[in-house]
């Protein structure tokens, strides 16, 4: 456990030593607040409507119609940013010869694997953590209901483990950091658009599409459901990813 | 300490290291050399877990570096070809990171740190980027790495190389100074270092070991039919003539002129001693004699003749690997 976090440790270390970190951060900052923006003055604006409708009229709610879609619409932009928060965990140490440090040390690939899972994903939660000063806002004018928020956020880590685990997995591929933000995209464009894509299909391939996409499970959470069925799906698909990770190190270590 | 058997590495059709076996004591210093892409590289990378051989063990430290990874790295440090340094990080936070995986104790890693980068010359530096970092420093703090945990067993690949003349003889003292309590390997294609650091050489060439030995008998062994260098002073005369007529002496060529007097390389018959009859023949005719020296084959010469393969080297080769 000691040598994951030293990894952990020394990958945010790099991360917040580049403009990496600030860029990923920033960007996401900057795209979830036009967002929420927007969605509090058209939130504003939908409950005067409805306060004019008098007592009649159906009650607006704070969660499912403000903080639910500047979740889901800011989501987007992971598929820019988390590329780039993967694309160097393998790559630049292989370009630049540290690779050699780590596995000769006297610690597991598994432990090297975990690190650097763990440090993409504290990178990847320090994104998110911007966001809880919204959520403060919205606690000061109004009271949201706190467990969808909790468990959006659950869903939204578990959701983002995926995506680290397929991107460590493609940056252990290559040593270009180039290629490695370019594949990690298109792999994560592909599982965004499966839902799409579905849509057009047979029902059972449908259902297929629909179980395998990254983004459809992340839907309960974001309505305040912690379902197994989802959580089970998230830690296999992290697991395999990582799985796939470790073979393909061990491949490399006997090609040299 | 380290066992080499029938070690084998291949890279696809590609053979980079060919049946190797070799020892080496504990404390002992043993140079590996050869030309470039002759397999020093994969030999060490084998040696030190980072890849896996395709046939043969290497036990390092008592542990199979195949069996037990985990405590055979433990015992090994290793400077590879390029300085593995994370640019973005001190060389102390560098430090305190290697001496974190390579599991020293919490409550010593600062002053372990510390006694390392005095050991190795790099405190002045301790709060620099290693991105910052001239080549000769960068050298050095990759040295430090190795030596933080204390390793039985010490591997280097190049350590000279990019330092400049005053870093070289410093790194050579130093890695003298760590012969004795650590068993070290080091690879050069640079042949002075290896007779000045090493007690033993191993000679590869195209991943095949050529020679092992002391540097002092692959000397010795591969002097053949000696030749002297003569150095004389003989007042405007033409010496060569005279040195062809004494019994015993097969060629003379001139080597080197100076201002009066003459250098010679006089080549003998094999078994014949004649530096006598020379002595006295020029002293006879009144010259003066400057200088008398067997002539020895330079490390150079012997590497050369046993990684070319005209020569008659493999047959002097093929002895000395069955050591």
């Amino acid at each position: 456990m000691n040598n994951i976090l030293a990894i952990t440790y020394k990958e945010l270390k790099s991360y917040f030593a580049s403009p990496i970190a600030y860029v990923v951060i920033g960007l996401y900052a900057l795209v979830y607040g036009y967002y929420f923006y927007l969605a509090v003055r058209f939130f504003e604006r939908q409950s005067l409507q409805m306060m004019g409708f008098g007592a009649g009229a159906p009650a607006v709610n704070i969660n499912e119609q403000l903080i639910r879609p500047v979740f889901q619409y800011s989501r987007v932009v992971f598929l820019i940013v988390l590329p780039m928060i993967t694309m160097r965990t393998y790559s630049e140490e292989k370009r630049s010869g540290t690779i050699e440090l780590l596995l000769t040390a006297p610690i597991t690939d598994f432990q090297i694997i975990m690190g650097k899972f763990f440090g993409a994903m504290g990178l990847y939660a320090s994104m998110l953590g911007v966001t809880v000063i919204h959520m403060l806002l919205l606690y000061w004018v109004s009271s949201p209901e706190l467990m969808p928020i909790l468990t959006s956020y659950l869903g939204l880590l578990l959701m983002g483990g995926c995506f680290m685990a397929v991107g460590l997995l493609i940056s252990s591929l290559t040593r270009n950091q180039i290629v490695a933000v370019v594949a990690t995209f298109a792999v994560f464009m592909m599982f965004w658009m499966i839902n799409w894509i579905a849509q057009f299909t047979s029902p059972t391939t449908q259902a297929i599409l629909n179980y395998l996409s990254i983004t459809g499970h992340l839907e309960d959470f974001m309505g305040g459901v912690i379902d197994t069925k989802h959580i089970v799906y998230y830690l296999s698909f992290i697991l395999f990813g990582l799985f796939l990770t470790a073979r393909s190190v061990d491949v490399e270590r006997w090609r040299g | 300490m380290i066992d080499v058997q029938h070690l084998t590495k291949q890279y696809g059709p590609f053979t980079a290291v060919h049946d190797v076996s070799f020892k080496a004591e504990r404390g002992e210093i043993l140079g590996f050399l050869g030309p470039n892409g002759a397999g020093k590289t994969t030999t060490m990378r084998v040696l030190t877990g980072y890849m896996p051989p395709t046939d043969g063990k290497a036990i390092v430290a008592g542990y199979d570096i195949q069996e037990q990874p985990i405590e055979a790295k433990r015992r090994i440090g290793y400077l590879p070809e390029t300085p593995p340094l994370y640019p973005d990080m001190t060389v102390r936070e560098y430090l305190m990171f290697c001496a974190r995986i390579k599991g020293v104790p919490r409550g010593e890693r600062a002053t372990r740190v510390k006694t390392t980068m005095e050991r190795t010359r790099i405190a002045d530096v301790a709060d620099r980027h290693c991105a910052k970092l001239s080549k000769g420093y960068r050298q050095r703090v990759g040295l430090a790495q190795a030596l933080l945990h204390n390793p039985d067993v010490l591997i280097l690949d190049e350590p000279t190389a990019g330092l400049d003349p005053k870093q070289i003889i410093e790194t050579r003292r130093l890695i003298k100074e760590l012969g004795g309590e650590h068993t070290v390997i080091l690879s050069t294609h640079i042949l002075p270092e290896v007779s000045q650091t090493c007690q033993r050489v191993v000679i590869i060439n195209k991943g095949r070991v050529v020679a092992v030995d002391t540097p002092e008998n692959l000397t010795a062994r591969l002097q053949g039919a000696g030749s002297l260098y003569v150095e004389i002073d003989s007042l405007g005369a033409d010496a060569q003539p005279v040195l062809l007529s004494v019994a015993g002496v097969r060629g003379v060529t001139v080597a080197e002129r100076k201002n009066q007097a003459v250098g010679y390389e006089v080549s003998m018959a094999p078994d014949v001693d004649v530096r006598r009859e020379l002595a006295s023949t020029i002293v006879g005719r009144g010259w003066g004699l400057l200088e008398l020296r067997p002539m020895r084959m330079s490390l150079e010469e012997i590497f050369l003749s046993l990684t070319t393969e005209e020569t008659e080297a493999p047959a002097a080769a093929g002895e000395s690997v069955h050591e």
